[in-house]
């Protein structure tokens, strides 16, 4: 099922949690509200489910072409999962998974045996089916989280909202769980918006990602796009590390004013100089543990930092060791016009950012 | 202490001493002193003291105006205690700390005021007494002292757990479809239940042993209107100290078990609460 939310503002008193926000998801797909914390993505999600509603007079949200914008929550056919998860302390997982079956008004209401023929086979789904007489205190983290999905599941919405899902579990248990949700999602195929902060969850989990801020969307597109084409300032500093420069623009034809951005896996770092671009770069540090070895250096003319990254085997060859001088370019830049950032409402249009490809001329 | 044993919180020995000692001084000797008065008494006169038809009928409106007080300040604690926590209104505070009064007021001055009011010629006694309807001085009379002195017990025991009641659940519950009587009847009710008992507790054992503010309404008539602390103090003036430690006890007694079986009840009733 397809949803739209059209010129959605928000205020709590003073504070725009949401300014004018339109966002079209289409049916089936696993889409990620990306943005730091204040940026308004927790509060999208919920205007979305219908626990809370947009300023009066302000937008509409349509699910597969119906108007639901005045709907209560439990009218709108969604399941929501919470970022504590929000199980019923009193009633074993069973009762928890099966509650939203048990309300349904008596004339809809299916059998208990039915109901609890569900609840096995979601119990089943969610690869705990010998746990049905639990309380959620005897669970971990992570099952407790696949608890509240079955919960969510069970009256079988037809859009399924999750509110920082894997915010309050450890690593370890957070990739397999992304991994299973993934999996399932695509199995199910029930339309999905997850709420997160954690950039790299976004892009390894979602088919698109909406990035927020401020109150806005600042761009929607797949993880590639929104990565390798961030439409502002705010995209790339937010996906991922990314060296900024303001200063550099004069060894650029046409740089001017404007702000470069250059991803730390852009940068080569070259024994000798050689091409007009090169960089004169002391080494601060090296971190070889890891993937890829990172590597931090200060720039001898203007003392900024840059960080690289290069393969472990690029690494061993240079042999670099901390007070080593070397040579920097850049494979790949991405450039800003300066304005984009003392004016941080300015139409995406204007900010489309320039590409140059430094790398070649080198 | 060996090793095994040392625990990084300290004082674990003069703590518990001190509050054995505290415990024994304070509660425990007093309490036992009633005991043992009695056991001078032979079984007939401890029997012709606690089972006279008068302090049998002092029991019964005692233990039955106690628990309807206390009933009636389940539901109607919850509900301010509700209030005052979920709704931001103007005076909230106000209303809050009117809360404490009864904690706070001489009972003796509390029961002079209800019984001013609801005597028949007082302001609300003369609203109901031309419907013959008499509140002062009957059992009703009683009842109205007892929940007044049991409120605050029940709304102080509730606030902090409404309190920590998220919204969650309740936007978990309306999510999955219920409506607002089913969130409140299967997912608020339960989460309060073990607070509602232990104010519960708080105020039945706190209206058995009240007198103060009863004495004044009641009207203490023998066999009708007569609560059993009344009537150990008549005793008292009566120099009758043995017969008053009997009744003494038969009450200690009584409200011991009422108040195990609701703590039983209660840890029943928390057994999963804990996350």
């Amino acid at each position: 099922m397809s949803i739209i939310a059209r010129n959605i503002t928000k205020t709590f008193g003073a504070y725009t949690a949401l300014n004018d926000v339109s966002l079209d998801v289409p049916a089936g797909k696993l889409v990620a509200l990306l943005g730091p914390s204040g940026s308004g993505k927790t509060t999208l999600l919920r205007i979305i489910a219908g626990l809370e509603f947009a300023d009066a007079q302000s937008g509409r949200i349509d699910f597969h072409g119906t108007d639901v914008t005045d709907f209560p929550a439990g009218k709108r056919g969604v399941g929501f999962v919470f970022q504590h998860y929000a199980l019923f302390r009193h009633m074993t997982v069973a009762q928890n998974i099966a509650f939203g079956l048990t309300v349904q008004p008596r004339r809809l209401r299916q059998t208990k045996e039915a109901i609890a023929a569900r609840v096995q086979e979601l119990l089943k789904l969610i690869q705990l089916p010998e746990l049905g007489n639990r309380y959620p205190s005897q669970l971990s983290g992570g099952q407790r989280q696949r608890v509240a999905l079955a919960r969510a599941l069970a009256v079988q919405p037809k859009v399924l909202l999750l509110d920082e899902p894997f915010g309050a579990l450890d690593a370890q248990v957070r990739k397999d769980l992304r991994r299973w949700l993934r999996h399932f999602q695509r199995e199910i195929g029930v339309t999905t918006i997850f709420v997160t902060h954690d950039q790299e969850e976004a892009l390894e989990l979602a088919d698109e990602v909406v990035v927020m801020n401020n109150a806005k969307i600042e761009q929607v597109g797949t993880p590639q796009e929104v990565y390798d084409r961030p439409a502002s300032p705010f995209v790339i500093e937010f996906l991922g590390n990314v060296n900024r420069f303001a200063g550099l623009g004069h060894r650029l034809p046409g740089a001017g004013q404007d702000v470069l951005y250059v991803r730390p896996h852009d940068v080569d770092i070259l024994r000798e100089y050689h091409g007009k671009h090169a960089i004169r770069v002391q080494v601060q540090h090296v971190f070889s543990a890891g993937n890829y070895g990172r590597i931090a250096l200060v720039r001898a003319d203007t003392g900024d930092t840059i960080d690289a990254e290069l393969s472990r085997v690029r690494l061993a060859e240079l042999n670099l060791v901390a007070g080593d001088e070397a040579f920097v370019v850049f494979r790949h830049i991405r450039l800003f016009p300066a304005g984009a950032f003392s004016e941080r409402d300015v139409a995406t249009d204007d900010t489309s950012p320039a590409v140059v490809d430094a790398g070649r001329d080198i | 202490m060996s090793r095994s044993h040392r625990s990084v919180i300290p004082g674990f020995g003069l703590s518990l001493g001190l509050t054995l000692t505290y415990l024994s001084l304070i509660v425990l000797l007093p309490l036992s002193a009633a005991f043992i008065k009695t056991l001078g008494m032979s079984w007939d006169e401890f029997w012709t003291a606690v089972a006279s038809p008068r302090v049998v009928a002092s029991y019964r409106i005692s233990f039955l105006a106690s628990f309807a007080a206390a009933s009636v300040n389940c539901v109607f604690g919850l509900i301010v205690a509700w209030v005052l926590v979920r709704y931001p209104f103007p005076g909230r505070r106000v209303v809050d700390a009117l809360v404490d009064l009864p904690f706070a007021l001489p009972t003796a001055v509390a029961g002079i005021a209800l019984t001013a009011l609801y005597a028949p010629n007082g302001w609300i006694g003369a609203l109901v007494a031309p419907y013959g309807l008499k509140i002062a001085f009957t059992e009703l009379g009683i009842f109205i002292a007892l929940t007044f002195i049991g409120l605050p017990f029940v709304v102080r025991t509730l606030q902090p757990i409404i309190e920590e009641l998220e919204p969650e659940f309740e936007e978990a519950s309306a999510s999955l479809g219920a409506n607002r009587w089913q969130t409140l009847r299967r997912v608020i009710l339960p989460q309060l239940v073990p607070a509602l008992l232990t104010g519960f507790a708080m105020a039945f054992a706190r209206a058995l042993g009240e007198y103060g503010s009863v004495v004044f309404i009641s009207g203490n008539m023998p066999m009708r209107t007569e609560i059993t602390p009344l009537l150990i103090i008549t005793k008292l003036e009566q120099y009758d100290y043995k017969g008053a430690t009997a009744i003494a006890v038969v009450m200690l007694v009584t409200s011991f078990t009422l108040l195990l079986v609701i703590n039983l009840l209660q840890k029943w009733s928390r057994r999963h609460y804990a996350v």
